[in-house]
């Protein structure tokens, strides 16, 4: 028995839980290659995620110097345009957002935070890599095949995308979904994984309600993803079906280009469905972990508890459960049953209420914090910014009568990209500086940090409010080029040079970010175990970077919640979770009294 | 505090940006103006928030950012201001979705005195379809689509024989009169989209969606795709005049019906049917 007060813990099991004998590496390549620790597969996810992402990054260029400039580039024709919005999409929404957050956040901190020595399935957690990279592999292979890519835009709508009409109909396509479902088995390995490691191997003390809310963000997308994903899965094998076996899942009958085709009976309509299904609930599979992870931030560079915490954590919950039933939002304009407005409208606004409550929480943990102005805490206060206006823009689309005359407009494109790219990419980066110095033991750079921040927190801004705008005056999107249109003014095309021009700056600086990683890595000052002071267990490992196992000979103890900063009368401004209960500290009791409430909040 | 005045200067700047840009709605051409309504309210809600909350960021940050000696607050929650916030986004969020509703009733409410038209899409090209002098359209399937029945119209139907077609031409609507947009499509997803009418829907290969409209002004609109269709997308146009009454029967008068434009094969095929029986 260890010696823990029995109330702490009460959930825990009074006997000590015997040691799993871990998989233990006997060869390089089963150290760094073929490797069953979790953190050198979210490693292995990550550099992957990262490297397809900068071709994403490239295609955004290309993108934007046709519209900023177009006609003036013979080698961007409007079938590659296509090409490069769809790749671009795809890419950024799933196999870097996701697979970035997932896979590699997920991978690296679910067993440190909770205090487990790895993942409960360290081999199918490899799989599920390998999996991965295999499906960015066919995924970037698309390029190189006959007729490219496919160009049928990031939803891959039928009939349009397996029809000749589409560029990349004879290969791209096909290979887009052999992909797709690729990470989607990929993912199942590895999200099976997250979900078990949460729920069955937190060391003693960690209860649910003591989690770091980055655990409970990354384990409630996960659990999303697990039901979500799997619609996706049925919706490519079916059009895999119907590009390759002639079957009409989504094919109605059809005149293409004249020519009758041997379609019939599906419905376009039931690829849509299938496709939100999967997609809304995907918005926020990216954004949970965001949500969590930049929770943390704040908290810990705030010196100040997250405000509110039981609430965060079920808003989370309440977001990723609400998330199920507005998918049909994307649809409003699809033709569906009209009808279906008023209760995919009503359920898309009810979402907001939880959403603005985390961000009152965000802002009111820095409210008579003790604000410390570092990267991660730029990054994170930037995070709050764009995803305030994202999600105050998203209001406009979610209510089906503003989204009317908006969809399918550049009022869209300003809003997802603020919203879910923006701001996830702003978390992604603070989590970045945040964990590189355990992750590598070492210091990022400062200057080059904020360099990075400011150009990339303004220059994306300048680039994505002007868009609202351009939408707003009606400007379609996916257009290759705009020809004259009576109702453009000659003063958005100049708009379009800028925003083209905005986008070279931020793509400038994400190569200072990409030196400010190798110079660090090189010549980075050496990291301490816990150099911002931070409560959670990955800080209060025996050895930074951890080492195989994590723990070295016993596991941490959990005495506390997560949040244990400037715990009033305390010589230290932070209590780690793991510091034995004299250290002191106190957590928000589930019924308080009224004195005790009354004394928490003095 | 260098980090504050820049959070509260692209905040004014954002506002400054809403009222000072020159890319605003197009004039309105429909009875739509509800729908601009609501969106001026929603920005009216949605802005006065994102100021607010930016603004009280900004001000943490300016007002408490470390210095030696400071320590931060513990307050780890506070269930009334937690309640009120949430109470008050509630509200917030009604005041925006109601006339929302309100307006989605009135537009998927079709008043029963509206004039049904067609309009068809292919890649990369709009067809229209007035009903002829009996008020009502024929039936159509893809399966009669063919290069002298381009939109598809059943030839043994008796409504479709006086049906006004307008292939690859522009379209001519009256002012002032109601009209419930018929949308079809032949092979892909299109969308008829005119940004002056606010009002736009998807055409589904294999059904028939609609939307409806009154033109409240006369003028020369332009027709563009809102659905990616494929290559052509982008040129897949075409232009709607809305004209006074006496304009647009005359434009009506010069247009060809399916019996004329069929014309002989149609009649052949007729013959051929009857002494079949």
């Amino acid at each position: 028995m260890v010696d823990v007060p029995y109330d702490r813990i009460a959930d825990a099991p009074p006997a000590e839980v015997p040691e799993v004998e871990l998989y233990h590496p006997r060869s390089w390549w089963t150290q760094y290659v073929f490797s069953q620790d979790a953190k050198v597969i979210a490693i292995q996810y990550s550099l992957t995620a990262s490297a397809i992402g900068l071709v994403a990054l490239v295609l955004s260029w290309l993108m934007r110097l046709q519209l900023g400039f177009p006609g003036t580039f013979s080698f961007i024709d409007a079938n590659q345009y296509l090409q490069f919005i769809t790749m671009h999409g795809m890419i950024m929404v799933i196999y870097l957002l996701t697979a970035l957050f997932l896979g590699g956040f997920g991978n690296y901190l679910i067993p440190l935070m909770v205090g487990a020595r790895d993942m409960v399935f360290p081999y199918v957690n490899m799989l599920s890599y390998w999996v991965y990279l295999l499906a960015v592999v066919v995924l970037a292979s698309t390029f190189f095949v006959p007729g490219g890519p496919t160009g049928a835009g990031w939803t891959l709508y039928p009939p349009q995308a397996i029809l000749s009409g589409t560029p990349g109909q004879d290969w791209g396509i096909v290979l887009m979904l052999a992909s797709l479902i690729l990470f989607i088995i990929g993912f199942t390995m590895g999200g099976l994984n997250y979900v078990v490691t949460v729920l069955q191997a937190r060391t003693r003390g960690m209860t649910l309600m003591r989690m770091p809310l980055t655990v409970w963000g990354i384990f409630t997308a996960t659990v999303m993803a697990l039901l979500a994903f799997p619609a996706l899965f049925v919706a490519s094998v079916m059009m895999l079906f119907d590009r390759l076996l002639g079957t009409s899942f989504f094919m109605p009958a059809l005149v293409e280009m004249g020519q009758q085709m041997k379609y019939g009976g599906g419905s376009p309509i039931l690829f849509q469905h299938l496709f939100w299904f999967f997609g809304h609930p995907e918005v926020y599979i990216v954004a949970l972990p965001a949500f969590g992870i930049v929770s943390d931030l704040i908290s810990t560079h705030a010196r100040k508890n997250i405000f509110g915490y039981r609430m965060m954590v079920w808003a989370i919950v309440g977001i990723g459960a609400l998330s199920f039933v507005v998918w049909a939002h994307h649809m409003y304009v699809s033709g569906m049953h009209p009808h279906f407005g008023f209760f995919f409208a009503t359920t898309t606004l009810i979402i907001a209420i939880p959403t603005a409550i985390k961000v009152y929480n965000w802002v009111l943990t820095l409210w008579r914090g003790d604000i410390q102005i570092n990267i991660p805490n730029l990054f994170a206060i930037g995070f709050i910014f764009t995803f305030v206006h994202g999600g105050l823009t998203g209001l406009f689309l979610g209510n089906v009568t503003v989204d009317l005359p908006l969809s399918d407009t550049y009022f869209v494109i300003g809003h997802f990209h603020m919203v879910m790219g923006v701001s996830p990419v702003m978390v992604l980066f603070g989590a970045i500086y945040h964990w590189f110095p355990k992750i590598t033991g070492k210091m990022p750079n400062e200057l080059l940090g904020r360099i990075h921040f400011w150009m990339t927190f303004l220059g994306t801004y300048a680039i994505y409010l002007p868009m609202h705008y351009i939408g707003i005056l009606g400007m379609p999107r996916r257009y290759y080029a705009y020809g004259s249109t009576d109702f453009i003014p000659s003063s958005a095309h100049s708009i379009n040079e800028a925003i083209t021009i905005a986008a070279i700056v931020v793509a400038t600086a994400q190569v200072i970010f990409l030196i400010n990683v190798f110079y660090s890595l090189r010549k980075g000052k050496q990291a301490p175990d816990n150099p911002w002071g931070a409560t959670t267990l990955e800080w209060q490992t025996p050895q930074t970077p951890p080492v195989h196992g994590n723990w070295g000979p016993k596991l941490p103890i959990v005495y506390r919640w997560a949040y244990d900063y400037s715990v009033p009368g305390e010589a230290k401004d932070f209590i780690p979770q793991n510091a034995p209960p004299e250290a002191g500290g106190v957590e928000p009791e589930p019924h308080p009294g009224k004195d005790e409430a009354r004394g928490a909040l003095a | 505090m260098a980090v504050a005045i820049i959070l509260l200067l692209v905040a004014v700047g954002s506002v400054l940006f809403h009222i000072y840009s020159p890319w605003w709605w197009t004039p309105i051409a429909t009875n739509w103006n509800y729908i601009d309504h609501t969106i001026s309210i929603t920005f009216w809600i949605t802005g006065a928030v994102f100021f607010a909350v930016i603004a009280f960021m900004a001000y943490c940050v300016f007002r408490f950012h470390h210095k030696e000696g400071r320590q931060a607050a513990y307050n780890p929650e506070n269930k009334k201001l937690e309640w009120w916030l949430t109470i008050g986004t509630a509200i917030g969020v009604g005041a925006m979705l109601a006339p929302g509703l309100v307006v989605w009733h009135q537009f998927v409410t079709v008043p029963a005195d509206a004039t049904e038209i067609e309009v068809m899409g292919q890649q990369w090209q709009w067809s229209f379809r007035l009903p002829g002098k009996d008020g009502r359209m024929g039936t159509t399937d893809v399966r009669y689509v063919s290069s002298d029945n381009p939109m598809g119209l059943n030839p043994d139907d008796k409504h479709g024989q006086d049906d006004v077609v307008i292939a690859s031409e522009d379209l001519h609507l009256p002012v002032g009169k109601p009209v419930k947009v018929l949308l079809r499509s032949l092979d892909v997803l299109h969308d008829f989209y005119v940004p002056e009418f606010r009002a736009k829907m998807d055409m589904v290969p294999g059904m028939v969606t609609y939307f409806w409209m009154t033109p409240i002004r006369t003028g020369t609109f332009d027709v563009l795709c809102a659905e990616l269709c494929g290559a052509a997308h982008a040129q897949m146009r075409a232009k709607v005049f809305v004209d006074e009454e006496s304009d647009y029967r005359a434009w009506l008068e010069k247009q060809k019906t399916f019996a004329e434009l069929s014309g002989r094969s149609a009649v052949k095929r007729a013959t051929y049917e009857s002494g079949s029986k």
